[in-house]
């Protein structure tokens, strides 16, 4: 069973549900690493990629999702779009709606977007990033990353650092993590926490060396360049010298430290590349993990077949 | 534009007669001959033509809005004086303020007069509001005396804030000649920045972009002091946090100068409503959240806020409808309107939510929204200054209120000096105000230079 026709977010997700996609995801992952990667599941199903904003690494990954599942797909991206001719948004979706379509992966620069979607168009609704309030899809990922490392999430101490404000992965991550039972700090300019962040059942702290003591995992979100003088970091080195997961704060470390990242670093900023590059870094388990786990929502969305589905 | 006429003779039926200046409520019936009240009480007439059952039914006079947009001229899609006023009447508005907003801005006596004109046949009264400065640019005072003796009833840039506390100091001095208010939409736009909603746990969770409190309340305080300092009247609009309601207080303590109103939308919504992102509830200044709309009716309810006033602000409804999250900056509240505003006000009496204290307050606000309306009434131009004026009965009613404000600024209490430095400080700091300015023109210069508008 799993009650949701959408996947919008994480906030009031709940706990048996977020387990119940990482658990399917685990099962892709097995196929994934099979000689022939696919499986009939979302056979004669037809979903639409709707990016309104650059992205590679998302749209890659949904897009070898949905063909791993044998699922149609059509991608769409701004750019080359009718919205450049001056469509609405709504309009758009409900075009490509019209053509019969099951589901629609949609990132858009508005917090929200997603759930306005889906009071336009039938087709289920998957968020692949609205603007800076969710990306729930990689904190699933994440999520899963950590189970894989640990075989288990409950207990754990995760920071996640860096510009929370502005950051969907670390809204999605906070949500998904507490939910879960984790213990969860987040770390970066105060100019870029939300004051009453600690509403949300994190602990917020200024200081990254007593952070990454404390932590068994450490996400590091990329501090983003536009963010960059007005008025909010002054300067990559000091940036770097505040809160940049460098290596020798990890050398500092007597316990081992799980790095994550949700790409696209900027290397020498907010971590260092020998960091990166480093065996503690599970970086590139995260991207491969973000295909099963896209894998596991689509099938758990498009592929069980159920009579009372409730929004969700 | 069609208004039916009403035959000769109407009775109007048990009606619920309230009386906000005797503060008397009664049932009683209304004979109407040729559209005029010819009798209050239990009327028997024979010739009777049209018989209107108003058991249940409040009759009171007509309201007056203090703070309309009617978009005209310029934008007629969105709303004329015609159709504002038919809006303006459904509601129970007899009389309006239209905000000089328009395409172009009513900063000119020609555009007053245009106004004026146009709306001698509308079933309203209609008194125009003209700009403080040139095209609302915040720079260059508007003809504000030409603009006075063709009828305008108060100055203001609505929308755009005064954010040059100079331009704001000479206007208000400006303005004392004539008598008649400053309206300033307090809202520093560098702490408003790209704000969506307001700064709060709500903005957090949906990754909006926050707008925060002070982003209004210090500049209300800056008004505040200015208008003391001047002497001068200040008018304070779609007032919206807690520490404005209590800056204004405190002022009012000192100076009698300043009157301060709020919309039907604060006092009834908080941020909670936004949490589906409605768009339709993204208003400027933002709904607040639930303790500041607590402070808001607390206002009310000891005479600090002095009037409920509309700020109907209508759109298209291309515009309304349109739920584009990337367009959402331009889609403003369908409540904002002038029909809606006394169920607004009247539907928090039915909800379980609303104690019966908070019941009280709302009648009380109704009753508020009446007297000015009715101290004024007839109304000349001239007259119609004395709009903004604080009439006894309100002064009376904010003495008995004042102890009880106190007692809720000591608990709130935050030493106003040290908020007044540290906002000096940050202003000096901020890139708009870089300090000093050997004269006048060089600050304008600068401010232009800086000015982001």
């Amino acid at each position: 069973m799993f009650g949701h026709k959408h996947f919008l977010g994480l906030e009031n997700f709940p706990r048996e549900d977020i387990q119940k996609i990482i658990d399917t995801a685990f099962e892709f992952k097995e196929v994934l690493n099979r000689p022939i990667k696919k499986v009939p599941s979302l056979q004669g199903v037809t979903i639409v990629n709707l990016f309104f904003e650059n992205s590679t690494r998302t749209r890659i990954s949904f897009e070898l999702a949905q063909k791993r599942l044998s699922a149609d797909t059509v991608n769409f991206s701004a750019s080359t779009s009718s919205l450049k001719k001056g469509e609405s948004f709504k309009d758009t979706a409900q075009n490509i709606e019209a053509m019969k379509i099951d589901a629609v992966v949609m990132r858009h620069p508005a917090p929200g977007s997603s759930k306005h979607l889906t009071e336009f168009i039938d087709a289920k609704v998957v968020n692949a990033g609205d603007g800076t309030h969710e990306h729930p899809t990689q904190a699933i990922l994440d999520m899963m990353s950590i189970q894989e490392k640990f075989g288990k999430i409950k207990d754990l101490n995760v920071a996640i650092i860096g510009d929370i404000n502005h950051s969907r992965v670390a809204r999605s991550n906070m949500y998904g993590l507490i939910s879960m039972g984790a213990n969860v700090t987040v770390c970066g300019p105060a100019n870029l926490i939300p004051e009453n962040i600690s509403d949300l059942g994190v602990k917020v702290n200024y200081n990254i060396d007593e952070v990454i003591e404390w932590a068994d995992a450490v996400n590091i979100l990329r501090i983003q360049r536009e963010r960059m003088g007005i008025g909010l970091v002054p300067s990559n080195r000091e940036y770097r010298r505040l809160f940049g997961v460098t290596s020798e704060r990890i050398n500092r470390r007597k316990k081992e430290l799980v790095i994550m990242h949700p790409g696209p670093m900027n290397r020498g900023v907010e971590i260092d590349s020998q960091v990166a590059d480093s065996d503690q870094a599970i970086i590139l388990d995260q991207v491969l993990n973000g295909v099963a786990s896209r894998m596991s929502i689509l099938y758990l969305l498009l592929g069980v077949k159920e009579e009372n589905t409730n929004e969700g | 534009m069609k208004v039916d006429k009403l035959d000769s003779k109407v009775l109007l039926k048990n009606a619920t007669i309230v009386d906000p200046l005797k503060e008397s409520k009664s049932k009683a019936d209304i004979l109407l001959v040729e559209g005029k009240i010819a009798e209050i009480g239990k009327v028997r007439d024979l010739d009777v033509i049209t018989t209107v059952d108003c058991s249940g039914l409040i009759l009171t006079h007509g309201f007056c809005d203090l703070h309309v947009h009617f978009r005209d001229p310029g934008n007629g899609d969105k709303e004329t004086l015609e159709s504002g006023s038919m809006s303006a009447l459904a509601g129970g508005f007899t009389r309006v303020c239209t905000m000089p907003n328009t395409q172009p801005t009513v900063d000119n006596p020609e555009s007053i007069n245009y106004i004026i004109e146009k709306s001698k046949p509308l079933p309203i009264h209609i008194h125009p509001i003209g700009s403080v400065t040139k095209g609302q640019q915040g720079v260059e005072l508007s003809e504000m005396g030409l603009m006075h003796q063709a009828g305008a009833v108060a100055f203001s840039d609505d929308g755009l804030p005064i954010q040059n506390g100079l331009v704001m100091r000479k206007a208000l001095e400006y303005s004392k000649m004539f008598g008649v208010p400053i309206i300033n939409h307090a809202e520093d736009e560098c702490l408003r920045a790209d704000g969506l909603m307001n700064e709060g746990k709500v903005s957090t969770r949906l990754g909006l972009v926050g707008n925060p409190s002070i982003a209004e309340s210090i500049m209300v305080f800056r008004d505040l002091k200015l208008a003391e300092l001047t002497g001068a009247k200040l008018h304070i609009p779609h007032v919206s946090t807690a520490d404005s309601v209590k800056y204004i207080n405190e002022m009012k303590n000192a100076y009698d100068k300043i009157t301060a109103e709020v919309t039907p939308h604060h006092l009834f919504y908080n941020d909670k409503h936004l949490e589906d992102y409605n768009t339709n509830l993204k208003v400027a200044p933002p709904i607040r959240d639930s303790l500041s709309r607590e402070a808001l009716i607390k206002g009310i309810k000891n005479g600090t806020i002095d009037c409920i006033a509309t700020d109907h602000a209508p759109h298209t409804e291309e515009e309304k409808n349109n739920q584009d999250p990337a367009e959402n900056k331009t889609i403003t509240n369908k409540n904002k309107d002038q029909n809606t505003e006394i169920a607004a006000v009247m539907k928090a009496d039915n909800s379980s939510s609303i104690d019966p204290e908070e019941e009280k307050i709302r009648r009380k606000a109704m009753a508020m929204i009446l007297s000015i309306s009715k101290a004024n009434n007839p109304l000349t131009n001239k007259q119609s200054a004395s709009i903004f004026n604080l009439n006894e009965q309100k002064q009376k009613d904010r003495k008995k209120g004042k102890r009880e404000m106190q007692s809720y600024n000591q608990r709130n209490d935050k030493d106003i000096n040290v908020f007044f430095q540290r906002f000096q400080k940050r202003r000096y700091q901020s890139a708009n105000y870089s300090g000093k300015h050997d004269d006048y023109t060089s600050y304008i210069q600068n401010f232009q230079a800086n000015s982001s508008r």
